[in-house]
């Protein structure tokens, strides 16, 4: 579980997150979106102690996180951009992973179920984008710990490892984790993801069940709501003042 | 760290990088011995060469890693261990891995050219002490820069402004500014400015081997105790070990507040 | 027919009483010490002196006799008096051990003075801790040979010269080891002599100095660790050959120093880790050839005032800086020379390289204005100005250069 309170934090002169409270709950997926620069990519940040808030506290199973680093432990995380130090192979990789987490990995499903064995003894600079997200996802993947954060999981995937990615979303949803996803892909959210939280431009705009979000906007589809959502935000003169803030 | 280190070292010594910096030495120095026969002129020679070549390599190639292991370094960040540990831990295996190259491509030639019994060993020692420190330095002050600046063209550009710093500029500075003062007494300015720059020392303990007879020619109080007795050695090498420990004290504090 | 005449030679000399004596001086001897046994002598007799210790204030030779030392008898002057002071011609001092003399402020006190006397021998005596060692003054045609002779000079006022002569001709100073005084060896007026075979170290001052001496010659010495090695001065005609000048150290220190000296010859010396290799003054005519100039500070500095030198066949090999020039007029070749900075290219193969080499570099005038610079040796900023200089010269005197540098090591034919 990661409870977030009054999150603040600026970059300089440019205010990213404005005082975002949140909660996250265990065996559910939720999906971060937002425009970007909406603050999606400094709050995953925040979770995993990256960026040090200016405000607020973020707890994760109850623990407040700030200074620490073994809370780490419970997270899985996949990043958004998958480069890796090019002249290690796919296997020192995974085996140098591990070496620096104390729970106990469970790679070779993984492997198998993206099809990396052939891979396993070349290094990483050799590698296809694809085939590199595929070792990203198995890094990410291969503890069993109780949350999941999930950077944009589907790019450079191709259509059936797309559709692995997506049952061994529901597999760790089953066993009761808590997984984060942010993606661009609306389809791709509208199918995995239960609640949506909405950034814009460093508040919580939106927080919810994907069907209350499509219900608000009278849109059978995600797309189509967060589309006039946003247009709605725009037209919204009262909103424009609170940017200016 | 040991962790990190341990990968980011065995992930660079297998880099092609690595490897032409390693043959450029073995290359350089095979060269130097067999057209000259006087040891004492290679190893003049090689001091010209290192004390340019390994302070700009050493901060080009830190700097090109830092930068290209943004990203690596993110999914690190995210794992259970200390910020703090992730960079002093790649730090060390850069450093390790560009003195390793330093000092194989160097010292295979000499010993098979047989150094180890000639009276020139103290000389070859002293450059490849001075080479080791020079690589630590220079790759500390790199890491430094690309923490401080997300930037990588100002990363870049500052770092090759810090080596034109040290190894040209300063010098003619610190020459100049001797010429204009020429009236007063230099001592302590003149053994003082050269603690403050990491070549310049370097450089003082090579000449400290070579040119002792020329340096002694000076008649300053402050020369004759800094370059006749033993404490010139122990301050430079002192000194350098500062120019190391400073940065990296840098790179510890930094790390452990800024954003990524 | 010879032996008649031998036979009335000894006849005649057993006539006159004048049978050379011998006379034994020890503790169990006829004679217990030195100077009875001295009055008693005469002309031509021969003192053996065994060993033992023998404190007798200043002793006069004023005979001519031999002086043996048997097992280094120690002559101890307490450090009260002179020991041994010479008034006759035809004196030999050997074997003794002469030690303690004592500073004096007041009077140039000596181990051993020969004092207006000719054809004397000092040989293979040991002299420790006397004030001046062996002191000639008017002295001529004597030999000091194989001495040994040690003192632990503090500064230059509390010391004298292990070897010192004064107004003296004709002598021979060969095979002495002198160490700690203030020079190793002094000429003041001292015409045709020989300096050879000695090793001079650790003098406060220099190892040899010469001072208004002419037609003198010294070779084969070593000087090693001295203020200077050689002080050359106002003198004409001095011979330099084949000595060792190594590691003279320190703000003034020269492996050779010469100061207006006209018409010598210096040939196959070695000046090796000396801050100045040879410094030279106001002196003319001098040839510099076949010297070895190896790790010196500076192989050779010119101060002004120097003309006609001729600085050919030498090698210069890794000095901090092989030549410097201050001062204007000077007029000197420097053709034929091995330099080991030289870079230039031999395209016709006869090992002479076909640029000219120019031995003054730019920094060392920056270096002779503000020799603090020094501390910029060798680094990049200075090979850039000395190698735009070396491009087009402004400040380095376009006249200085070596017109047919050697491109190996000249073989240089050492005696020894």
């Amino acid at each position: 579980m990661i409870s977030i309170e009054h999150l603040s934090k600026s970059f300089g002169k440019n205010t990213v997150l404005r005082d975002v409270s949140l909660e996250l709950k265990a065996a559910n997926i939720s999906a971060i979106l937002g425009p970007n620069g909406s603050g999606k990519t400094t709050l995953i940040k925040s979770i995993l102690g990256m960026v040090i808030p200016d405000q607020g506290t973020i707890s994760v199973q109850g623990q407040p996180i700030r200074g620490k680093h073994k809370y780490r432990d419970q997270i899985d995380y996949l990043s958004q951009i998958a480069r890796f130090p090019e002249n290690l192979k796919v296997r020192e990789l995974l085996r140098m992973i591990q070496d620096l987490r104390t729970r106990k990995a469970y790679p070779d499903a993984l492997i198998a179920r993206f099809e990396l064995e052939p891979f396993m003894e070349t290094r990483l600079g050799h590698l296809s984008g694809g085939t590199r997200q595929k070792v990203n996802l198995v890094q990410a993947f291969m503890y069993d710990s109780p949350i999941i954060i999930l950077d944009e999981p589907t790019s450079g995937l191709d259509p059936v490892a797309t559709l692995r990615l997506k049952e061994l979303i529901l597999k760790e949803r089953e066993k009761g984790k808590l997984i984060l996803i942010t993606s661009h892909i609306m389809s791709f959210v509208e199918e995995m993801a239960e609640d949506i939280v909405f950034l814009l431009d460093g508040h919580i705009h939106f927080e919810g069940s994907c069907d209350e979000l499509k219900e608000k906007y009278h849109a059978s589809q995600l797309e189509t709501a967060i589309a006039r959502m946003m247009m709605r935000t725009e037209n919204n003169p009262h909103h424009e003042q609170n940017i200016q803030i | 760290m040991n962790k990190i280190f341990k990968y980011s070292f065995f992930d660079l010594i297998r880099s092609r990088w690595t490897l032409v910096y390693l043959a450029f030495y073995l290359l350089l120095t095979f060269a130097l011995l067999t057209l000259t026969p006087d040891t004492s002129k290679v190893v003049i020679s090689l001091m010209n060469i290192i004390l340019l070549l390994v302070p700009l390599i050493a901060s080009m190639f830190s700097v090109i890693y830092s930068y290209n292991s943004r990203e690596f370094v993110e999914l690190l960040l995210a794992q259970p261990i200390p910020r703090r540990q992730i960079f002093l831990g790649q730090y060390l295996g850069v450093a390790s891995s560009l003195a390793l190259s330093y000092l194989l491509g160097i010292g295979i030639p000499f010993l098979v050219f047989g150094i180890l019994g000639s009276a020139q060993l103290g000389h070859f020692l002293t450059l490849l002490l001075v080479g080791l420190l020079l690589s630590f330095i220079f790759s500390a002050l790199a890491f430094l820069i690309a923490l401080k600046h997300d930037n990588k063209l100002k990363g870049f550009g500052l770092t090759i402004l810090v080596w034109l710093f040290f190894a040209v500029i300063y010098d003619g500075l610190f020459l100049v500014a001797m010429m204009w003062f020429r009236d007063y007494p230099l001592d302590n300015f003149a053994l003082g400015a050269s603690l403050l720059n990491p070549i310049d020392l370097s450089r003082m303990l090579i000449l400290l081997k070579l040119d002792i007879a020329a340096l002694l020619g000076y008649t300053g109080a402050v020369f004759q105790q800094f370059f006749g007795s033993s404490m010139g050695i122990l301050l430079s090498v002192g000194c350098l070990l500062l120019w190391i420990g400073v940065p990296v004290w840098r790179i510890y504090r930094i790390s452990g507040r800024r954003d990524f | 027919m010879l032996l008649k005449k031998l036979f009335l030679l000894v006849i005649l000399c057993l006539l006159l009483g004048q049978v050379d004596a011998r006379l034994d001086v020890c503790a169990t001897c006829p004679y217990k010490a030195i100077k009875p046994a001295i009055a008693a002598s005469q002309a031509g007799d021969t003192l053996f002196i065994h060993s033992g210790l023998y404190q007798e204030g200043n002793i006069l030779i004023d005979k001519a006799l031999t002086v043996i030392g048997i097992g280094y008898p120690v002559i101890d002057g307490k450090n009260e008096t002179e020991v041994i002071t010479v008034t006759a011609n035809r004196v030999s001092l050997i074997g003794l051990h002469i030690k303690n003399v004592g500073t004096s402020y007041l009077e140039d006190r000596a181990g051993i003075r020969i004092k207006k006397a000719k054809h004397f021998l000092v040989k293979n005596n040991k002299l420790t801790d006397t004030f001046f060692g062996v002191y000639l003054e008017h002295a001529r045609e004597g030999k000091v040979v194989g001495n040994v002779m040690k003192a632990q000079a503090k500064n230059e006022a509390s010391s004298g010269n292990a070897v010192h002569a004064w107004y003296c001709r004709k002598l021979v100073v060969e095979n002495n080891h002198v160490s700690g005084h203030r020079d190793g060896i002094y000429f003041e007026f001292v015409d045709s002599s020989i300096v050879r075979h000695n090793v001079s170290e650790n003098q406060l001052r220099y190892g040899l100095h010469f001072m208004f001496s002419n037609n003198d010659s010294y070779e084969h010495n070593t000087f090693r660790n001295n203020g200077a090695g050689v002080a050359v001065m106002f003198s004409k005609k001095i011979n330099m050959w084949e000595n060792h000048f190594e590691h003279n150290w320190g703000g003034a220190a020269y492996g050779l120093l010469l100061k207006e000296i006209n018409d010598a010859d210096i040939v196959r010396n070695v000046f090796e880790e000396n801050t100045i290799g040879i410094y030279v003054e106001g002196s003319n005519r001098i040839h510099y050839l076949n010297n070895v100039f190896r790790h010196n500070g500076w192989a050779i500095k010119i101060a002004g005032g120097c003309m006609d030198n001729d600085v050919s066949g030498n090698n210069f090999i890794s000095n901090t800086f092989d030549l410097a020039q201050t001062g204007k007029g000077t007029y000197n070749r420097f053709d034929g020379n091995y330099w080991s900075e030289y870079t230039g290219y031999d395209l016709d193969r006869d090992g002479v390289g076909d640029v000219p080499f120019r031995p003054v570099k730019l920094f060392s005038y920056v270096v002779d204005q503000t020799p603090e610079t020094m501390v910029l040796l060798r680094s990049t900023f200075v090979d850039i100005i000395n190698f735009s200089e070396k491009i087009s010269p402004i400040l380095t005197p376009a006249q200085v250069q070596d017109h047919a540098p050697r491109m190996r090591e000249i073989d240089i034919p050492f005696t020894h």
